[in-house]
């Protein structure tokens, strides 16, 4: 089990409630008109990417899909950079330039949240590639969702990273679903850890997904096994309260099956687990939510405030 | 200077810039063990090992995906293509992440890689294997596409290339391989400008816009026009993007006629894009229409002579030139 000091415990618990505050605020701003694009909410994973970006060591990496802002989050981007991107301002992580699905931050060591299915698959293999080219010991977390494990990029990364040793966490974020499609609609097996066989690659755990700690435990133990021995893919189980991105009518599930799933809502789940177990108050956990807003308050502010960028800007960083 | 061909000029630039920076590398199929589909990688195995020199799976996603990874993470890749024909399978890595991870991130990521592949008809591949379709690249900011002609310009704009931090696809036709030219391989840092195009032959009646084999198709068809009394320019484009405007349109005002080259489809390819710019630049010096030589709007056949039938040649571009100066 995870040796976490109780500060770290609490830290990984903001950070858990940060991104709740975050989500439902980006929501109402996308709401507002003020929020363009696809928004794909955190809300209901954000174990998953506490649990995960908590493990990484300080020369690791990590990257993923477009559902990105939990990890963005989690890697210690200020939420004011976040939102300022989302709001498509010129203080923006990506400058304005890329929006809620196209998060980065290269000095964390957070290469971005990528927009087309298994895009940043190869990338990940690319990434990792430095580390055995190189002899560096760090590995790369790739964070993916379950759909992304049914196109092209997903049977050639995982393949190639394979082939060569390549330190790689292959993570699915197995939130059942791929926009509307059942995970046993759209893939033949639906274990999908068992696909490493085939890449001969070692099948990882299927770890629960709403447990903070436990995701933590099983990727700090893969990132040390791809380091030693090469890739690996495992899967956390979890789910999405709520519709794939804005105005999804979730005509595919019930309202009782998303009930049923909040009723293990990981923050509440973690939360209690710090109460009963490490003597935190509910009034303690109450204070954190309330700095969470407060948080997410200025950050607003600042997003609004900020410049948005002009015509010339159009035609910056098309090349280097 | 030394003579070579096309072959032993790309191969001599990938050997220096990997002796040079050990950050260079190679990946792709067949490159190492088998030594390259077209043998430009001939020895590399044996000479570097199998860590600079990567064998892949068939994965041309994966090729161009994780070689651009591994540019955003500081290496150097040139990777390969084995033909273009295979890139459409690989298009999405190549247009939606080389090409845009920079911009889309604010200038986070730089990308320093060199796809090279091979181009071009007319060795009875039939319609998978004989498509021409740098332009489709060239559509897209974010990349450049260097398309050589001749050994001399290939072994300058590779290195050129492989050195810069931009992704390039650099583009080799593949019946050109054997065409020979001095080359100043005694020059280890010779690069030639990236986005830099070059007058092939000087003429004052018409300008002639080419590239890669075509350059070589209107310089014979300027052969046979000196013979009727009609002096041929011609332009070697040498780079679909960035695209050298200024000296075509140059050319243009000096001859007030123009015939583009070009072994693409005639529809949204490159002669329609240097037609448009003519328009655009120089359109109060023509005397003139614009006219396109590209190969026949049919997908290429593998009988022998209707595929020379579909692609250009120097007889169509005399032709077009007869047509226009009078
Ligand atoms: C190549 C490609 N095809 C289709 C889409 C449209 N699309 C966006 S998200 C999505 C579902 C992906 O589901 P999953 O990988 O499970 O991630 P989740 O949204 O559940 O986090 C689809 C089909 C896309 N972005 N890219
Ligand atoms: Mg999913």
């Amino acid at each position: 089990m995870a040796d976490l000091s109780k500060d770290t415990l609490l830290d990984m618990y903001r950070n858990m409630v940060v991104i709740r505050r975050l989500e439902e605020k980006s929501a109402e701003l996308y709401q507002q008109g003020l929020i363009g694009g696809f928004l794909h909410l955190y809300i209901g994973q954000e174990a998953t990417g506490v649990g995960a970006v908590w493990a990484l060591g300080e020369d690791d990496h990590v990257i993923t899909a477009y559902r990105d802002h939990g990890i963005a989050v989690s890697i210690g981007i200020e939420p004011k950079y976040i939102l300022a991107e989302m709001m498509g301002k010129t203080t923006g992580v990506s400058k304005g330039k890329g929006g809620s699905m196209h998060l980065a931050d290269k000095d964390k060591h957070f290469w971005g949240g990528y927009a087309i299915v298994g895009g940043h698959l190869p990338l990940a293999t690319g990434l990792a590639l430095r580390a055995r080219y190189k002899d560096e010991n760090f590995a790369v977390l790739c964070l993916m969702g379950d759909g992304s494990t049914n196109i092209g990029y997903f049977h050639e990364s995982l393949n190639m990273s394979a082939v060569w040793d390549l330190p790689v966490v292959w993570m699915i974020e197995n939130n059942q679903y791929g926009m509307g499609t059942a995970v046993d609609r759209a893939s033949g097996e639906t274990e999908l850890v068992k696909r490493a066989v085939g890449y001969g690659m070692k099948e990882g755990p299927r770890v629960d997904g709403m447990d903070v700690l436990a995701v933590y435990d099983a990727t700090k133990e893969a990132l040390e096994y791809a380091k030693k021995n090469g890739p690996i893919l495992m899967e956390s189980l979890t789910y999405r309260f709520v519709g794939h991105s804005m105005g999804d009518p979730e005509r595919y599930r019930t309202k009782e099956e998303v009930h049923e799933y909040q009723e293990g809502d990981p923050i509440r789940i973690f939360g209690d687990k710090l109460i009963g177990e490490h003597k935190v108050t509910q009034e303690q956990l109450d204070v954190f939510d309330r700095e969470a807003r407060d948080l997410i308050n200025e950050a607003v502010e600042f997003a609004t405030n900020s410049p948005n960028p002009e015509f010339d800007d159009l035609f910056v960083d098309i090349y280097s | 200077m030394k003579m070579m061909t096309i072959r032993e000029a790309i191969s001599n630039a990938l050997r220096e810039e990997m002796d040079r920076d050990d950050d260079v590398f190679i990946m792709g199929e067949e490159v190492g063990v088998w030594g390259g589909t077209y043998a430009v990688t001939r020895g590399f195995y044996d000479d570097y090992g199998e860590r600079r020199v990567r064998d892949t799976p068939i994965s041309e996603m994966a090729i161009v995906g994780a070689a651009t990874g591994a540019a955003m993470n500081g290496l150097r890749p040139v990777a390969e293509l084995m033909t273009i024909n295979f890139a459409f399978v690989a298009m999405d890595a190549i247009v939606n992440h080389a090409a845009k991870v920079r911009y889309m991130f604010g200038g986070q990521f730089t990308v320093p890689l060199v796809i090279r592949t091979t181009t071009g008809g007319g060795r009875q591949l039939g319609a998978t294997h004989s498509h021409s379709p740098e332009a489709i690249f060239a559509h897209f900011p974010g990349l450049y596409i260097a398309c050589p002609s001749n050994a001399y310009d290939a072994y300058g704009m590779l290195k050129a290339s492989i050195r810069d931090d931009n992704p390039v696809m650099f583009v080799e036709h593949s019946t050109l391989y054997q065409k020979r030219a001095e080359v100043p391989v005694d020059d280890p840092d010779f690069m030639l400008p990236i986005g830099k195009s070059n007058i092939a032959r000087e003429g004052s009646d018409v300008t002639l816009v080419s590239y890669s084999k075509g350059v070589h198709i209107a310089l014979e068809a300027a052969e046979q026009l000196e013979k009727d009394g009609v002096s041929a320019e011609v332009v070697d484009l040498r780079w679909l993007r960035p695209l050298d405007t200024d000296l075509f349109i140059e050319s243009f005002k000096k001859t007030n006629r123009m015939v583009v080259v070009d072994e693409g489809y005639p529809m949204f390819g490159v002669a329609s894009e240097i037609t448009a710019q003519v328009m655009d630049h120089a359109f109060d010096w023509m005397d003139a229409p614009v006219k396109r030589v590209s190969a026949e709007d049919a997908p290429l056949p593998y009988s022998r002579e209707l595929e020379q039938m579909a692609l250009p040649d120097a007889e169509k571009v005399v032709k077009a030139v007869k047509e226009i100066v009078y």
